[in-house]
Parts: structure tokens; C-alpha cells; sequence
């Protein structure tokens, strides 16, 4: 094992204060981090564990709408604590990486580290979530920046995301049977003041909003609506599993179901 | 440094670095080979373990990052569901080389302590993460039913 050293701390403040130190970086569930470390592609040499911090976990619903996640909540509680206020976020945990991967990965760890194949950057941006972190409120339509880049500063922590609750919303996730993360994943979600459509795994620069889509729906909330448009393969991922004609393709046929299951 | 885990109902003392991998903690240290090197980065299964009953990869679960939980491996899995796995697993010979097959039955008797009656749509989700380079898939979805039946009684 790559060599490193790991503290615990039990607050946020402590565990930001760790994260003063040169080389130290946050750890959550590690799903993602500690075989990145094993391959060597990331050292740093100091690992601060959000794991033990009571204040970012858990989920909690509010009586007016609105559902708080705690950053270091794991998928699989997500997928339980939600089924009820959010089936379609439910869903969309349940389905992340493996059970292994959902009993320790977090949303948390996800957002941070912003795959642009991971699929709770998409269910967040489709969502409108606020993204808290332990300096400021983030707007999801801010957060994401790019390949695994985010709006987060040197040190900043997420500490929990609050998702407003659709009226109705989908996510349908392409499966990249050996990766587990979507080829492509597009989620959709309706609320009152308008339709949010949200993709992953398509674009080079991660995750966006299909903003063609959104229009079309709010004029016209069905899968007929968005039948004739398409998004451009220019800028899209190519690679062995899916050319970027196809990763386009999928985005359209997604959005299609995803309405349609809405 | 020194470790204190709980594993398999007994308190045992681990003398090595905080950050090293559970696995070889199990393997190295305390001689528990039941679980089994796959990969190392955390895609096959092979060295599925349970933290605290939950089905975890003990290959990137640094030591230092158990906080008191409950370890559970193959050598010390028990229960009616991991039986009733373990009797359908030599009933239709799932195994054929046999190395992915601890983290197999990890994972099938967590799904089944679970599901009683899984489908195989919930076998498929549960399993997705444990490879098998001989490709016993199918037998292991279909041990999977037996298993189910063999349990209900």
C-alpha cells in the first residue's frame, strides 16, 4: 500500500484544520480515492476521514419539502432514507458502483470528486440542490466545472446537499457493465417553476444540463416533445465503450425514457 | 502501531500500519486466508468482507479506518442464510477454479439474509460486483434460488 497517514477528526472544523497541511486530502467512503492511490495516480500524504463526523450524516426530511443529506451519508442509506420523499434520488443511489461500493461510498465523495461518468453529479444538477459546504452554499448549477473539477476551494468541505423534491422525476442510467458508472445517465426532474434535465457520461467536461430539453418539456411535458431534438457528438466522450455519435444518441433515447417514466 | 479489530466474534490484535489494507491484515497478519487478493483496487469482489453485516472490500478499507466495527470473513460466516448458500454451493458445484468464490458467497448471503426470495434481477444487482474469471454466473444465480428454497425450509 502506498504510504500515508490517516486522522479521524469529529468535526468539521478539526477536519478542515487538517486539511491545512500541505499534501493532506479529504477522504470519504474511498471508493474512488484509495484504489486511485493504489495505482499511484493520486499521493497525497495525508488522509483526513470525514467518515467519523456526526454532523454530516444522515438524512432528514423536512415537513414542507426539501430532503438534507448529510456529505458523508452512504449510497445505501440515501437509497433507504429517500424511497418515500424522493423515489427517483432513491433510485438513483441504489444503483451506483455495487453494494460494496454503496455501503461505504458517499454523496459527499461523489460530488467532490465530480466523475463526469458518476451519476449523483446528475441527479444534483437536475435536481437544483444546494451543495453546503463549511464556508458557503453552493448552487448546483455552479458546482460543476468540469473533468472532476468543482467550485470548491483548497480545503473546503462539503458538508450536506439539500435537494428541493419534484413533482415527478426519473433517472435512467445507462449501464458500462464493467465500470459500473454510466455510459450515459440523463435524469429528469419536473417541478412547478420548471423542468431541470440533467446528463452524465457524455460530455468531456462533465456533467451540463440539456437546456433544448428543458424548453421543449415545459412547453410540452412528454416524450413526444424532445422525439425530434439531439445534442451535438462535438465535445462528447469517445472511447472503446461508446463513440461520441452514440453517447449522443443515448442522450436523446434517455431523455425519452426518463420522461416517459416520469 | 497496534490495532484492536473485532473479527468473527473475537477480539484480535493487529500490529501494523494504519494504512494498511484490511486484507492483508486478515491474510498477513492473523492468518486468515479465506479471503481472497483479487485485484487490489477494489473492481472484483474477490475480498469481500462484512463490516458491521454490510458486504465490504477489505482491499481498500485501510485498518485505521474501522471504528469499532463488527469483521466478518468467510472463515467466520454463519447463519441461516450463509448456510443454506454453502449447501446449494456444493449441491450444484457453483465452483470452478474456486479463488472468486469466498467473495461470492459473501455477497449471496448477504443478498439472501436480506431477500429471502430474491428475483434474478435482485441477484444480478446484489452480485454485479463480484467477477468470476471462470464465468460461473450462471450457476451462481441459479445456486442462488436453491438457496432461497433451502432457506424457506
Amino acid at each position: 500500500m502506498y504510504d500515508f497517514e490517516l486522522v479521524k477528526p469529529s468535526s468539521v472544523a478539526d477536519a478542515a484544520a487538517a486539511l491545512g497541511d500541505e499534501d493532506a486530502q479529504a477522504l470519504s467512503g474511498g471508493q474512488t480515492l484509495i484504489p486511485t492511490m493504489k495505482q499511484r495516480l493520486a499521493m497525497p500524504s495525508k488522509l483526513v476521514s470525514l467518515a467519523g463526523i456526526e454532523e454530516m450524516q444522515g438524512v432528514a426530511v423536512s415537513a414542507v419539502g426539501g430532503i438534507r443529506i448529510g456529505a458523508a451519508t452512504t449510497h445505501a442509506t440515501v437509497a433507504k432514507e429517500v424511497a418515500g420523499s424522493y423515489p427517483a434520488l432513491a433510485a438513483l443511489a441504489d444503483g451506483i458502483g455495487d453494494p460494496a461500493v454503496r455501503n461505504r461510498g458517499t454523496i459527499g465523495g461523489s460530488l467532490a470528486n465530480n466523475d463526469p461518468s458518476a451519476c449523483y453529479p446528475c441527479g444534483t444538477l437536475a435536481s437544483g440542490a444546494t451543495i453546503n459546504t463549511n464556508k458557503r452554499a453552493i448552487a448546483a448549477d455552479d458546482f460543476f466545472v468540469g473533468l472532476f473539477e468543482t467550485a470548491l476551494e483548497e480545503g473546503e468541505i462539503i458538508t450536506s446537499v439539500d435537494f428541493p423534491t419534484p413533482s415527478a422525476a426519473n433517472y435512467q442510467k445507462f449501464d458500462q457493465p464493467a465500470s459500473r458508472f454510466a455510459l450515459v445517465g440523463v435524469m429528469v426532474a419536473k417541478f412547478d417553476d420548471g423542468v431541470r434535465v440533467a446528463v452524465t457520461g457524455a460530455s468531456e467536461s462533465g456533467v451540463f444540463r440539456w437546456s433544448e430539453a428543458e424548453a421543449a418539456l415545459n412547453g410540452n411535458f412528454s416524450a413526444d416533445a424532445v422525439a425530434g431534438l439531439s445534442v451535438s457528438a462535438d465535445g462528447l466522450i469517445s472511447d472503446m465503450h461508446g463513440s461520441a455519435d452514440y453517447r449522443a444518441h443515448l442522450v436523446g433515447v434517455l431523455t425519452m425514457r426518463a420522461v416517459a417514466a416520469c | 502501531m497496534s490495532f484492536n479489530l473485532k473479527i468473527n466474534g473475537e477480539t484480535r490484535r493487529v500490529d501494523a500500519d494504519g494504512d494498511t489494507p484490511l486484507l492483508w491484515a486478515l491474510r498477513d497478519e492473523l492468518g486468515l486466508t479465506g479471503t481472497k487478493f483479487g485485484c487490489g483496487v477494489a473492481s472484483c469482489g474477490a475480498c469481500t468482507v462484512y463490516l458491521d453485516g454490510l458486504p465490504t472490500r477489505s482491499c481498500v478499507t485501510p485498518i485505521d479506518s474501522i471504528d469499532g466495527e463488527e469483521i466478518t470473513t468467510i472463515d467466520g460466516l454463519s447463519g441461516k442464510a450463509s448456510a443454506a448458500i454453502r449447501q446449494a454451493w456444493t449441491e450444484m458445484q457453483v465452483p470452478q477454479c474456486g479463488y472468486c468464490q469466498s467473495g461470492q458467497i459473501m455477497a449471496a448471503s448477504a443478498l439472501l439474509a436480506e431477500t429471502p426470495k430474491p428475483t434474478d434481477e435482485d441477484i444480478d444487482g446484489a452480485m454485479e460486483g463480484n467477477v468470476c474469471r471462470c464465468a460461473t454466473y450462471h450457476r451462481i444465480r441459479a445456486a442462488i434460488h436453491r438457496a432461497a428454497e433451502i432457506q424457506e425450509g
